[in-house]
């Protein structure tokens, strides 16, 4: 039974009013008996594989690879069950819930991935639901807010703030704070306070788990780089993580740049201070005086002025290098993706695309594998009166 | 010399005790709803006999905070509220009664540990209150308030465990906060049944006062939580007041008027 980190260097903790360390100690002892317990192991692979579709394809993108220069391996989890890696760790938290002996489950979203994984993994085990989502999301990802109410959850609108990821999590945090008895709540990243960084990052690192093994299989080597998109860093640091000691792999995390570094955004990392938000000390958007600044992406799972802990400690040493990505950019690349190989990318995947497709050229040669976080079904409405105004901007 | 923080808590519960009632101990949000209001509700608690007050600094995302709290830290930051304005806030009454400034950590650790006592001191507070920065979170900023005489505000709830209960009330200093319920601020119809019992364990494991905040919202109720514990912290009902008042003059009215009922019934 390997303990759960709290911190990653300086980073990470548990800022959270008192009422709250009860239900944290009683999660982080729950997680280390199931993590080590076979049993647990064994329902949960059994899940993975059946209901989610796992292992996903890692794919080899001949025309992607053709116009960057580069080999480019795409590991799918937009093919996963609900058409992103949230579920992985949908299904593995509300296994653990019921282990615990809660009955209602809540959760926040901004695109409506988690919203929806959260939803599937309660309809499949039975589990009330309840999920937090700003208004200005239920509008941008509306497919994703029918689905949900569809699979028998409660889409609970978040109006504070802008109305978006930021306060969906600190609504369901103050659900949490008030139900703790009978509640477990399901984060959809890897932030929030100690146990979840680690819990979401041991539940998430199938994808590099299995991508590893893929491309050893592929390619009979380990790639020189991991690509993966940066909201809370939760598809991101499950691709990491089996790689992090293998140095010569570069890692690389991209985050939202939305209207340009000097402008709105939702580079935490790249852009941002230290900081406490939601429950643990990181890299966060905040003004001279603490107060939390509002992010702005045009992908809503990137839109979030905070990032998991264990990316700021992986930034700080050197070991992973986070870049930004614009609207503009994103927008591009998911265009460029789906006319390339018939792929249509979330929008937050489509930001590591457009990393690969610009600053990502160089050096010419290499192995890639991109970690393509979801499809882009819930964005097309979004996407497509973007891409009509750059078009007609020229 | 003068007196610390920590011993000017100490007399005022030990006033207060001496009269045979619990301290009354209001709660502002600094800055709300503009930075010349808020001095009018201080300098009434002061004048209504507050024995010592709470004084929010407004933060953007306050989870310990319901709907009212947060939305007057929101309205606050936009009429301008800062740090030193409220700190501005803490000195006018500082010398007349003790004041807890009551902080969010990301507010604390931005201005870093010996900025943010240092500051607390030079205004005359005599401790601080950090709702989101549980015991051994961060023992920098308590080492720092405790250089300087001022208290460390800890906190115990409903889920607190027994055995963290014991360690959390005899470490106190100043006084233990007990949480009512299991909740976030707000008012409430009905106080839990278990808060007799908290409160008892929290006095029989401390030299410390306990105090009890959340859900306070009448004179009535203020009475029957004073008459268990040692002080008694009425947040939510107060800033309603303000907001629902048409204007200064009117916020000041109706917090004293609920001022000087609570002193009554306590
Ligand atoms: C498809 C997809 N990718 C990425 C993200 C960003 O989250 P994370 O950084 O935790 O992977 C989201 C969040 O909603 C998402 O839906």
């Amino acid at each position: 039974m390997s303990p759960v980190e709290s911190r990653f260097g300086p980073y990470g903790g548990r800022y959270v009013p008192e009422v709250l360390i009860a239900a944290l100690d009683e999660l982080t002892a729950a997680w280390e008996e199931a993590s080590a317990d076979p049993g647990f192991g064994a329902e949960l692979d059994g899940l993975l594989r059946d209901f989610v579709g796992r292992p996903t394809p890692l794919y080899l993108a001949g025309r992607l690879s053709e116009r960057v220069g580069r080999t480019v391996y795409l590991k799918r989890e937009d093919l996963a069950h609900t058409g992103a890696h949230k579920i992985n760790n949908a299904v593995g938290q509300a296994l653990l819930a019921r282990r615990m002996g809660k009955t209602r489950i809540i959760a926040e979203t901004g695109a409506g991935q988690h919203g929806v994984a959260t939803a599937t993994a309660c309809a499949l085990l039975g589990l009330e639901c309840v999920i937090y989502m700003g208004t200005e999301d239920m509008r941008r990802q509306r497919p994703n807010v029918e689905r949900m109410g569809l699979m028998g959850a409660t889409v609970e609108p978040v109006e504070a703030g802008a109305r978006t990821l930021k306060e969906a999590v600190s609504a369901a945090i103050r659900d949490w704070v008030t139900n703790v008895g009978d509640t477990h709540y399901i984060i959809g990243s890897a932030v929030g306070p100690a146990p979840y960084p680690a819990l979401v990052r041991d539940l998430q690192r199938v994808i590099g788990d299995e991508a590893r093994a893929q491309i050893l299989a592929a390619a009979g080597r380990l790639p020189d780089r991991i690509v993966a998109c940066v909201g809370g860093g939760s598809n991101a640091i499950g691709s990491f993580v089996p790689f992090v000691d293998d140095a010569d792999v570069e890692l690389i995390g991209v985050e939202a740049a939305g209207e340009g570094l000097n402008g709105r955004h939702g580079a935490s990392l790249a852009a941002g201070r230290t900081g406490v938000l939601h429950g643990a000390l990181s890299a966060v958007l905040a003004d001279e005086d603490g107060q939390i600044l509002e992010a702005h992406s045009i992908s809503a799972g990137l839109d979030y002025p905070g990032v998991g802990p264990e990316h700021a400690m992986l930034r700080d040493t050197g070991r992973a290098r986070y870049v930004a990505i614009t609207d503009t950019e994103a927008l591009l690349a998911l265009r460029e993706l789906s006319r390339l190989e018939g792929i249509v990318p979330a929008l937050e995947s489509s930001h590591a695309v457009a990393w690969l497709l610009g600053e990502g050229r160089e050096p010419a040669g290499g192995i890639d594998v991109l970690t393509l976080s979801g499809r882009g079904d819930k964005d097309l409405a979004e996407a497509l009166a973007g891409l009509e105004r750059l078009d007609a901007d020229g | 010399m003068a007196e610390t923080g920590i011993e000017r808590i100490a007399s005022a519960f030990a006033a207060a005790r001496a009269e045979g009632r619990a301290a009354l101990m209001p709660y502002l949000m600094g800055g709300f709803p503009d930075h010349e209001t808020s001095a009018a509700v201080i300098d009434a608690y002061a004048d209504t006999g507050a024995d010592l007050i709470e004084l929010g600094v407004p933060y953007s995302d306050p989870l310990a905070d319901g709907p009212q709290i947060h939305a007057a830290a929101t309205a606050a930051l936009e009429a301008g509220a800062r740090f030193e304005s409220v700190m501005e806030l803490c000195e006018r009454v500082s010398a007349r009664v003790p004041v807890l400034p009551m902080v969010y950590a990301n507010v604390v650790l931005t201005l870093g540990p010996e900025r943010f006592a240092a500051a607390l001191e030079a205004a005359g507070a005599a401790g601080a209150i950090v709702p989101d920065l549980p015991r051994a979170e961060d023992p920098a900023v308590a080492g720092a308030l405790l250089e300087r005489g001022l208290a460390p505000i800890g906190f115990v709830s409903p889920t607190t465990s027994p055995a963290r209960l014991r360690e959390i009330a005899a470490e106190a200093v100043g006084f233990t906060y007990v949480v009512s319920l299991t909740g976030v601020t707000g008012e409430r119809a009905e106080l839990p049944p278990e808060l007799e019992a908290m409160v008892a364990s929290v006095r029989e494991a401390s030299e410390a006062p306990a105090a009890v905040g959340f859900g306070i919202g009448t004179p009535e109720q203020a009475a029957k939580v004073g008459a268990i514990a040692d002080g008694v912290i009425i947040g939510t009902r107060l800033v309603r007041a303000v907001a629902d008042a048409p204007d200064r003059d009117a916020a000041v009215d109706a917090v004293s008027a609920f001022m000087a009922d609570t002193r009554m019934a306590l």
